[in-house]
C-alpha cells in the first residue's frame, strides 16, 4: 500500500514539475575541474527553471554570482566557492532556489556594500541549508524575502574588529522565515533582524560574536526559541518590538562592560519563559519596556540577575529561580511599578512557619550596596565585606534609598522545578 | 632545631588537649555541617563560610594568641632560663598555637563538607581559595596577637588593642574606603582602590573568594584596571603574596620586640 | 663565676639597679637580700638573660653576656612562680626541657625521689596543686647538674617537709662545689646556709661579703638584727 502510495505521489510531483516548468524537462548540470562546464558562471548562464546544478568538490574562485532562475544550487564533496577577500559571492534573485551543501568563503569586506556570501534578494521559497561560511563579510543575507528557510548552517568567522565584520544572519524586511539549528561564530551580530514578521528562530548556536549573539529591532510577532547564546560581547538586544516570545533559551558566559544576557529596549507585552541564563554579567537588562512576563526563567551565578531601569512598568517576574547571583535586582529609582511575586531567591533569609512552601516575610532583591556600585564603580571591591552586609542589613530594616515597593511579598521556600 | 622542634611539638600538645579548641573545632563542625543539611545550595554554604572567615577567624586568631601570650608568661620564663635562643621560643609558641588552629578550622569545615562534596562539584577553586583565605588569616591574626601581648604588659590594653584592630580590619577599614569612593568619586580611584583593599588581610581573603564567585560575571563592568588585576592570575599571585607579607611582617616585628624584651 | 659591672636597669622612670659592681665566686653560697623592690630580682634575671641591662656587663664564668644562650646549660633556675603548660604532664614537661637542653643522661633525679613526684608523673599540669608544682619547680632548677643555681625565693609556696629537703640539697649541692645563689625578701630557715650576703637596697649594694663580717660589723647577734640594724642605719 504504502508503496503504491508514493508512487503516485511521485507521480503527482513529477506531473506538477512538468507544469510548473512549461513542459521543459529539467536537467542537471554538473561543474568541476573534469567536467564540461569548469565553472558556475558558466552553469548559471545555460540553467532554466527547475535544473539543478551540481557542483563537485574543487575551489571555485568566483564572485558577484546572480542566480535568476528557479534552480537548485548542490554542491558534491564540498566545493568552496571563494569571494577572494573582495567581491560579494551569491546573489539570488529568483523564487524557490535551493542552496546546499557548499562552502562559501571570503566575501570581502566593504564599507559601502553589504557583500555577503549568499544574499536572498526580494524572493519567496528558497531554501539555504546545510552550508558551511567561513571568513565572510556577511554569511547569509535576506532582504524583503518571505517563505524562505535558513537552516543547518555553519557560519564562521574571525575578524577582531566590529567594522571588518558583517552579521552572521541578517535578515531585512521579511517575513515567515524559519531560522533553525544554525551555529553562528565570530560574526559583528549572530543573528540580525530589522523589520521582520511572524519568523521563528530555534536551536541556533550563536558564540563569540563580536557584538549580539541575536540582535533584532522592529520585528513584532516573532518566536525565539532553543537557542544557545554563549561569550558574545553583548549578549542579545531586542529594541523596540511587541509581542516577542522568548522561551527556553540558553543565555550563558556573556560577560563585559556593556554586556548582557538579554537587553530588553522598548519591548512591549513579549513573554519571557523557561529560559536560563547562567553566568552574565546581565542576566536582563530592561529599559523602556512594559507589561512584559517574566516567569520560570533561572537566573544563576549572574553579576545582576535583573537590572530593571526606571521607566520600565508593569512587568511581571513570577516563578524564576535567581540562585547565587552577586545582585539580584538593582535599579535607578526609589519607585517602582513592576511585580515581582512567587519567586525563589537563594538570598532569601526569611522563614516559613506555616509551612506552605511561602516565605511570611518579603524578599526585598534590591541591596543598597548594588545601588551604591551603581552610581560608583570602584566600590564594587567592597562586595561582600562585612561592612558592606551592615549597610544591606540597616537598609533592609529602614529602607531609605531602595524601593519599598520593590519586593516580592510571597517567596517561595523552595527552588522552583 | 631541636629545640624548636620540642617546643612546637609540645606547645602543639599543649593546645590540642586544651577545651577551647575542642569548643573551636566544634563550632566549625556544627555550623558547616549545619549549614550543609539547611541548603543545598553550595554558593550560600561558601558565602556564610567566608563570612565565618572574615569574622570569627579573625576575632578567635586576635584573642586566643594574646591571651595565649599573657597566660603562658612564667612558663615563657623558665624556658628562656634553659639554654634556648628566645627566637626559636617565639616561633614554636606561634607555630605551637597557630598549626592546631589552622587544623582545627580545616577539620571542622573540611569534614562536614567532604560528607557533602557532591554539592560542590563546580565550586573546586572557590572551596579551595576558602580554605587558603581561612588558613591565612590565622596565621596572620596569631601573628598580629603575639606582635600585640609582646609590645603590651598590660594585659587589658592588650586585650583592648586586639579587640580594636579585629573591628578596625572587619568593619571600620572597609567603611573608610567606602566614604573615601565616594567623596573622591569625581577622580579615578581604581588603582589606589585595589591597593587599600590589599593592605588588609580581611579584604584580601575576600578578594581570593569573590574573584572566583562573583567578579567573573561583574568582570568588565568595573573597568579595564579592575578587569587586569582580578581578571588576571597576576591578581592572584600579588593577593597571597601579599598575605604571606601580612603573616611575616607581624611576626618579624613581634620577634624583635620578644628578643629585646626584659621578662 | 659570676661577676657584674656598673650593672645599670632603668623600667621607664624607675631605676631598678643604680650600677651594681658585684662578684659572686664559685662554691660559695650566697644569699641576695633585700626589700621588695630593691632590684634582686632583676639582678637575677639579668644573669638569666631574662633582663637585658641598660648599661654594664655581667661575666658568667668569664663569658660576658651579650644575647648569647649557650652560657644558660651551666645554669639551673627555680623562678619563684612556677607555671608550665596546662595540659601537659609532669612527665612531658621534663621530657620537654630534656630535649631542650639536648641531654639524654646523668640526670640528678634525687630530688624526684625525696619529694616523691613519681606518682605524680602521669598527671597534668592543671590537675596539680600549687606546693606540688613548686616542687617540680625545684626539681628542674637540679636537674641538669648545672655548676650554678639560681633561687629565686626557693622556699615559698613549699610546706616546710619540702623546704628541709630542699635545703638538704642545697647544702649537698654546695658542697659538690657548686655555686648557689638564692634570694628572699623574708628571713627564711634558709638564711642559715648563707656564707656570703648581698644586701640590695633601692638598686645598690647596700653590703656585701662574708656573713660573719656582716654581723661582726653591726654587732648584732645574727643575721636577721644585722640585716634589720642595716636598714635602720640606712634609713637614717
Amino acid at each position: 500500500m504504502c508503496l503504491i502510495m508514493s508512487r503516485i505521489r511521485n507521480s503527482v510531483l513529477i506531473l506538477f514539475l512538468f507544469l510548473s516548468t512549461d513542459f521543459i524537462f529539467p536537467k542537471t548540470i554538473t561543474v568541476g575541474k573534469n567536467e564540461k562546464i569548469k565553472s558556475i558562471k558558466q552553469a548559471l548562464a545555460l540553467c532554466e527553471d527547475g535544473d539543478v546544478i551540481r557542483i563537485t568538490g574543487g575551489f571555485y574562485p568566483e564572485s558577484n554570482l546572480v542566480v535568476t532562475k528557479q534552480i537548485s544550487l548542490l554542491g558534491i564533496d564540498l566545493p568552496t566557492i571563494s569571494g577572494s577577500r573582495k567581491e560579494r559571492i551569491l546573489t539570488v534573485r529568483a523564487n524557490n532556489v535551493a542552496v546546499s551543501g557548499i562552502h562559501f568563503a571570503d566575501a570581502g569586506a566593504s564599507f559601502v556594500k553589504d557583500n555577503a556570501a549568499v544574499k536572498l534578494d526580494s524572493v519567496t521559497g528558497c531554501a539555504i541549508e546545510n552550508n558551511e561560511f567561513s571568513n565572510n563579510f556577511f554569511g547569509i543575507y535576506l532582504g524583503k524575502s518571505w517563505n524562505c528557510k535558513i537552516r543547518n548552517n555553519k557560519i564562521i568567522a574571525s575578524q577582531k574588529a566590529q567594522t571588518y565584520s558583517g552579521n552572521g544572519i541578517h535578515l531585512w524586511y521579511c517575513k515567515n522565515i524559519i531560522i533553525e539549528g544554525n551555529t553562528i561564530d565570530g560574526h559583528r551580530d549572530g543573528i540580525y533582524l530589522e523589520f521582520v514578521r511572524r519568523s521563528l528562530i530555534k536551536n541556533n548556536f550563536s558564540t563569540r560574536n563580536l557584538r549580539y549573539g541575536l540582535h533584532f529591532m522592529f520585528s513584532d510577532s516573532c518566536e525565539y526559541s532553543h537557542n544557545t547564546f554563549q561569550h558574545n560581547s553583548a549578549g542579545v538586544a531586542v529594541m523596540f518590538t511587541h509581542h516577542v516570545q522568548m522561551h527556553s533559551n540558553l543565555f550563558i558566559n556573556n560577560w563585559g562592560g556593556a554586556s548582557f544576557g538579554l537587553l530588553l529596549k522598548e519591548i512591549t507585552d513579549g513573554k519571557i519563559y523557561n529560559n536560563k541564563f547562567v553566568r552574565n554579567t546581565c542576566g536582563i537588562y530592561l529599559e523602556g519596556s512594559n507589561r512584559n512576563i517574566v516567569e520560570h526563567n533561572l537566573f544563576e551565578n549572574n553579576g545582576w540577575a535583573i537590572r530593571l531601569m526606571a521607566n520600565s512598568m508593569d512587568n511581571n517576574f513570577m516563578k524564576n529561580n535567581f540562585v547565587g547571583n552577586s545582585f539580584e535586582v538593582t535599579t535607578n529609582n526609589t519607585r517602582n511599578y513592576n511585580t515581582f511575586a512567587n519567586n525563589y531567591w537563594s538570598d532569601y533569609q526569611g522563614y516559613d512557619l506555616n509551612k506552605d512552601g511561602i516565605g511570611e516575610t518579603p524578599h526585598h532583591p534590591v541591596k543598597l550596596f548594588s545601588l551604591l556600585v551603581e552610581k560608583n564603580r570602584p566600590t564594587l571591591l567592597l562586595l561582600r565585606s562585612f561592612f558592606v552586609e551592615l549597610l544591606n542589613t540597616a537598609e533592609k530594616v529602614f529602607p531609605v534609598l531602595t524601593p519599598e515597593t520593590l519586593v516580592d511579598k510571597y517567596p517561595e521556600m523552595s527552588f522552583i522545578k | 632545631m631541636n629545640a624548636l622542634k620540642s617546643i612546637i611539638k609540645y606547645q602543639v600538645h599543649d593546645t590540642f588537649r586544651s577545651k577551647w579548641l575542642v569548643v573551636y573545632t566544634l563550632f566549625f563542625v556544627v555550623l558547616s555541617y549545619g549549614l550543609l543539611s539547611f541548603t543545598n545550595d553550595s554558593n550560600k554554604v561558601i558565602l556564610s563560610l567566608l563570612n565565618i572567615n572574615m569574622i570569627v577567624i579573625p576575632l578567635t586568631s586576635l584573642i586566643f594568641g594574646t591571651i595565649y601570650l599573657y597566660n603562658n608568661r612564667d612558663y615563657i620564663i623558665l624556658i628562656l632560663s634553659q639554654p634556648i635562643n628566645r627566637k626559636t621560643l617565639f616561633v614554636g609558641l606561634y607555630l605551637g598555637l597557630s598549626v592546631p588552629m589552622v587544623l582545627s578550622f580545616l577539620l571542622g569545615t573540611g569534614l562536614p563538607i567532604l560528607i557533602y562534596i557532591r554539592n560542590f562539584k563546580e565550586a573546586g577553586t572557590v572551596l579551595l581559595n576558602l580554605f587558603v583565605g581561612g588558613v591565612f588569616e590565622t596565621f596572620i591574626f596569631v601573628s598580629v596577637s603575639f606582635l600585640i601581648a609582646t609590645m603590651n604588659e598590660n594585659k587589658m590594653k592588650g586585650l583592648g588593642l586586639a579587640i580594636f584592630l579585629w573591628l578596625f580590619f572587619t568593619a571600620l577599614y572597609d567603611g573608610l574606603i567606602l566614604i573615601t569612593l565616594q567623596v573622591l568619586r569625581e577622580y579615578p580611584l581604581e588603582i589606589p582602590s585595589i591597593i587599600f583593599t590589599i593592605l588588609n588581610p580581611i579584604d584580601l581573603s575576600r578578594l581570593l573568594v569573590i574573584l572566583r564567585f562573583d567578579i567573573s560575571a561583574l568582570m568588565g563592568y568595573t573597568g579595564a584596571v579592575f578587569n587586569q588585576f582580578l581578571g588576571s592570575g597576576f591578581g592572584m599571585i600579588v593577593s597571597i603574596i601579599s598575605l604571606a607579607v601580612w603573616c611575616v611582617v607581624p611576626l618579624f616585628f613581634g620577634l624583635k620586640t620578644f628578643s629585646r624584651k626584659d621578662f | 663565676m659570676i661577676r657584674a659591672e656598673k650593672l645599670y636597669k632603668k623600667y621607664g622612670a624607675l631605676e631598678a639597679l643604680k650600677g651594681l659592681d658585684v662578684e659572686i665566686k664559685s662554691n660559695t653560697l650566697t644569699y641576695i637580700v633585700g626589700p621588695n623592690g630593691s632590684g634582686k630580682t632583676t639582678f637575677i634575671k639579668s644573669v638569666l638573660g631574662l633582663v637585658k641591662p641598660t648599661s654594664g656587663n655581667i661575666f658568667v664564668d668569664g663569658t660576658k653576656l651579650n644575647g648569647i644562650y649557650n652560657y644558660r646549660a651551666k645554669i639551673g633556675y627555680m623562678p619563684q612562680i612556677a607555671s608550665f603548660p596546662e595540659n601537659l604532664s609532669v612527665k612531658e614537661v621534663l621530657t620537654l626541657l630534656k630535649e631542650i637542653r639536648n641531654v639524654n643522661e646523668k640526670f640528678d633525679d634525687e630530688l624526684i625521689h625525696l619529694l616523691n613526684l613519681e606518682k605524680e608523673f602521669e598527671k597534668r599540669i592543671k590537675t596539680l596543686s600549687g606546693g606540688t608544682k613548686q616542687k617540680l619547680n625545684a626539681v628542674i632548677a637540679f636537674l641538669f647538674n648545672p655548676q650554678i643555681l639560681i633561687l629565686d625565693e626557693p622556699s615559698a609556696g613549699l610546706d616546710p617537709v619540702s623546704s628541709s629537703i630542699l635545703k638538704d640539697k642545697i647544702l649537698k649541692e654546695k658542697n659538690a662545689g657548686k655555686t648557689i645563689l638564692f634570694t628572699s625578701h623574708i628571713m627564711s630557715e634558709l638564711e642559715e646556709l648563707a656564707e656570703e650576703i648581698i644586701f640590695l637596697l633601692e638598686g645598690s649594694i647596700c653590703f656585701a661579703g662574708k656573713k660573719d663580717e656582716l654581723i661582726a660589723m653591726t654587732g648584732e647577734k645574727n643575721l636577721e638584727r644585722a640585716i634589720a640594724n642595716l636598714m635602720v642605719g640606712e634609713k637614717v
